[in-house]
């Protein structure tokens, strides 16, 4: 599904990612933590095409051919929109993937079916969506609709940019409870999270560990339990002491 | 003698010869006002850029064309011309105007309730005197803008409209002005009079379209005159050819808890200047002022509003959006001027600029004089470009670039767009903006 590389990334003559290399396979589930800094989320930028980092060792293709192609990134800041529904856009979004797909257009009708079904997965109020993109929605409810645009365009690979953070506990439940129904064995999931709490709720099949722009560790799910109890410092330390390979 | 110099004796000499014509048409008791109208743009000739309200604006473009008056050109128009303008249906009740000259053939009006009028100021100008003269050209001042002077020198049609007293009318009252030059510069001089009595209500929509029109000149002068209590819902349309000249003031004054709302849509011209003018002249009045213009190319877009608060507990609420591509030049003034009576008033004024090219320029300028201290006013300003956040949001999502930055450059219109809240006319606008915006950006 998803190889990569010796990824390297840099933005203003700074390195942030120094050679990453991750393999994620259809139906997996990946979590990659780190503290603050370690370039996580700009892991997921870079993978879903935005300018301008310079990047090498990826597809040059632009992020509307990668959205099409099946990658999907869920925002840890969704982006406001004034004077753009939710529903038209999406409808635009939806069409333009099944297009380059091969697959005929969605008509109205089915279209508004598909949202109503895709509503109920995250307990999304359907009045938001003829609303302005996010325009003066509460932290939660920009998630949920991250969460729930996700499921009308039913990627292939989803990568989650903090989805957990800034998230209460109720609006944590029902996000994470989205994105777990969303699981099956076609579509690959990255998560990219600072806290283990999410994990609590998605239960990854790896873990790894990114500092300083590279993994330096992998795991399975009781990794992130250790990171949980011990701290990032943890690593530092280990890493410091040269005993992490 | 100065191109300037010699462009307001060919003016003043065309006076003489058109004199004889205004008087044979039966409205010679408007001689007088139309002397002392071309005696004043004598007196002080065209703009220049050292006068402060023409500062951004050349009008030297406009001067050194030598336009011929346009003459009424009865078979010109088609009813299937105008239906391709996109224009012709907006409204059951249109009255249209052929190179400044109304046609009766292609104008229609539906029943209205007795007393209401609906005509051509040609007609009314010789028939209607009394209903006429108390309003024409005593609120649109000539006496210190070159064009409205001339304006009120060679006016010789337009609109009349007058709504007596409580009467509401729901459908909307459509002005239409077709130019048809097929290259030959001529210019017109569109006059409208709209008297609307206490508490009456009524849309009036003016349009300005071409069918064949090159390089004519429009210079329009619109007086508005709301009474006590009375609701007014207007908008103009501006889509004159590319290659034409639009210059235009609509002057309004308020009475007393009137409430006037007034939309302007600027999309086509080469040089185009708009002055509106509202005088807030009774207490509790209420005014609206949206504007919308959109340029490509290397057109001149400048848009001068004033509004004065003579009057206490007025309310005025401005919002300008310009969408800029190529090297467009445009202006926004907007002055609001607070009187020392106007105690309580709440003026608001917004002017956003979207540049969509490097080379594209605004030039934003907002004026507020204040004579009172008991007020509320605020003014807000801003350039800038479509949000790259927002941008990547949209392509993450599958849309493709162009159709994202369509899409966003839509969604800073639809903010004024969506106030006008004349169904057909909102309707139609959003078709064409969507159709013009999918080329700019493509582009």
């Amino acid at each position: 599904m998803l190889e990569i590389r010796n990824l390297h990334a840099s933005a203003a003559e700074r390195e942030i990612l120094r050679g990453i290399d991750l393999t994620v396979n259809a139906g997996e589930v990946h979590a990659i933590m780190g503290p603050n800094g370690s370039g996580k989320s700009t892991l997921a930028h870079v993978l879903s095409g935005r300018e301008p980092y310079e990047v090498t060792a990826l597809l040059e293709m632009a992020p509307e051919e990668r959205a099409r192609a099946g990658i999907f990134l869920a925002f840890q800041y969704p982006v406001e929109i004034p004077g753009v529904s939710t529903t038209y856009f999406l409808k635009a979004a939806l069409n333009a993937t099944r297009k380059h797909r091969g697959l005929e257009e969605l008509d109205a009708m089915d279209f508004l079916a598909l949202l109503k079904e895709k509503t109920a997965l995250v307990e999304m109020d359907q009045g938001l969506l003829n609303r302005p993109i996010n325009e003066g929605f509460s932290g939660g409810e920009k998630k949920r609709n991250e969460i729930f645009q996700m499921a009308v365009l039913d990627p292939k690979l989803a990568i989650l940019d903090e989805t957990d953070s800034g998230l209460d506990i109720d609006a944590l439940r029902i996000v994470a409870h989205g994105v777990d129904q969303l699981r099956n064995k076609d579509r690959a999931t990255i998560l990219i999270t600072h806290y283990q709490r999410l994990l609590n709720y998605i239960i990854p099949d790896y873990v790894h560990v990114l500092f300083d722009g590279r993994i330096v560790t992998s795991g399975g799910k009781e990794l992130a339990h250790e990171l949980e109890q011990r701290g990032y410092s943890w690593i530092e330390e280990r890493l410091q002491a040269g005993s992490v390979s | 003698m100065t191109e300037l110099e010699e462009a307001r004796e060919r003016y003043c000499a065309d006076f003489e010869r058109f004199k004889q014509k205004a008087a044979r048409n039966g409205g010679g008791w408007t001689y007088p006002l139309r002397k002392t109208a071309i005696s004043r743009f004598a007196e002080v000739g065209f703009p220049t850029t050292r006068d402060e309200e023409w500062k951004y604006t050349s009008v030297a473009p406009i001067v050194k064309v030598r336009f011929r008056r346009a003459d009424p050109r009865p078979n010109g128009v088609v009813p299937r011309a105008l239906a391709q303008t996109g224009a012709g249906e907006l409204a059951k009740n249109r009255l249209v105007f052929v190179n400044g000259h109304y046609s009766e053939r292609l104008s229609s009006v539906g029943s209205l309730p007795g007393g209401v009028k609906v005509e051509s100021l040609a007609a009314a100008l010789v028939n209607d005197p009394a209903a006429v003269e108390p309003y024409l050209a005593r609120h649109a001042s000539y006496q210190d803008h070159a064009f409205v002077a001339l304006n009120t020198a060679f006016m010789e049609d337009g609109a009349f409209v007058h709504v007596p007293k409580g009467c509401v009318i729901d459908e909307p009252i459509h002005l239409l002005f077709v130019s048809t030059s097929n290259g030959e510069a001529t210019v017109s001089y569109p006059r409208n009079l709209i008297v609307i009595d206490s508490d009456s209500q009524v849309k009036i929509v003016e349009s300005y379209v071409e069918v064949g029109g090159r390089g004519y000149l429009t210079n329009g002068v619109t007086e508005v005159i709301a009474g006590e209590n009375s609701v007014i819902d207007h908008c103009k349309l501006e889509r004159e050819n590319e290659t034409a000249f639009h210059v235009a003031t609509l002057q309004a004054r308020l009475g007393r808890s009137s409430n006037f709302v007034s939309h302007s849509i600027t999309l086509g011209g080469a040089l185009i200047r708009n002055d509106v003018n509202v005088m807030l002249d009774g207490e509790g009045g209420d005014c609206t002022l949206n504007g919308l213009y959109l340029g490509t190319g290397e057109r001149h877009i400048d848009n001068h509003t004033r509004i004065d608060h003579m009057k206490p507990h007025c309310v005025s609420r401005e919002l300008y959006k310009g969408i800029l591509d190529g090297k467009v030049k445009a202006v926004f003034n907007g002055k609001i001027v607070v009187g020392k009576d106007a105690r309580k008033t709440d003026a608001k004024q917004t002017n956003r600029n979207l540049l969509l090219s490097e080379e594209a320029t605004i030039d934003t300028k907002p004026q507020l004089e204040i004579f009172n201290n008991d007020v509320k006013c605020s003014h807000a300003s801003t350039i800038g470009r479509l949000d790259e956040n927002a941008l990547f949001y949209l392509r993450s999502r599958g849309l493709g670039l162009e159709t994202a930055r369509a899409l966003l450059t839509y969604a800073f219109a639809s903010e004024v767009v969506n106030q006008i809240k004349i169904a057909p006319v909102r309707a139609g606008l959003d078709d064409l903006l969507t159709a013009r915006l999918q080329k700019i950006c493509q582009a």
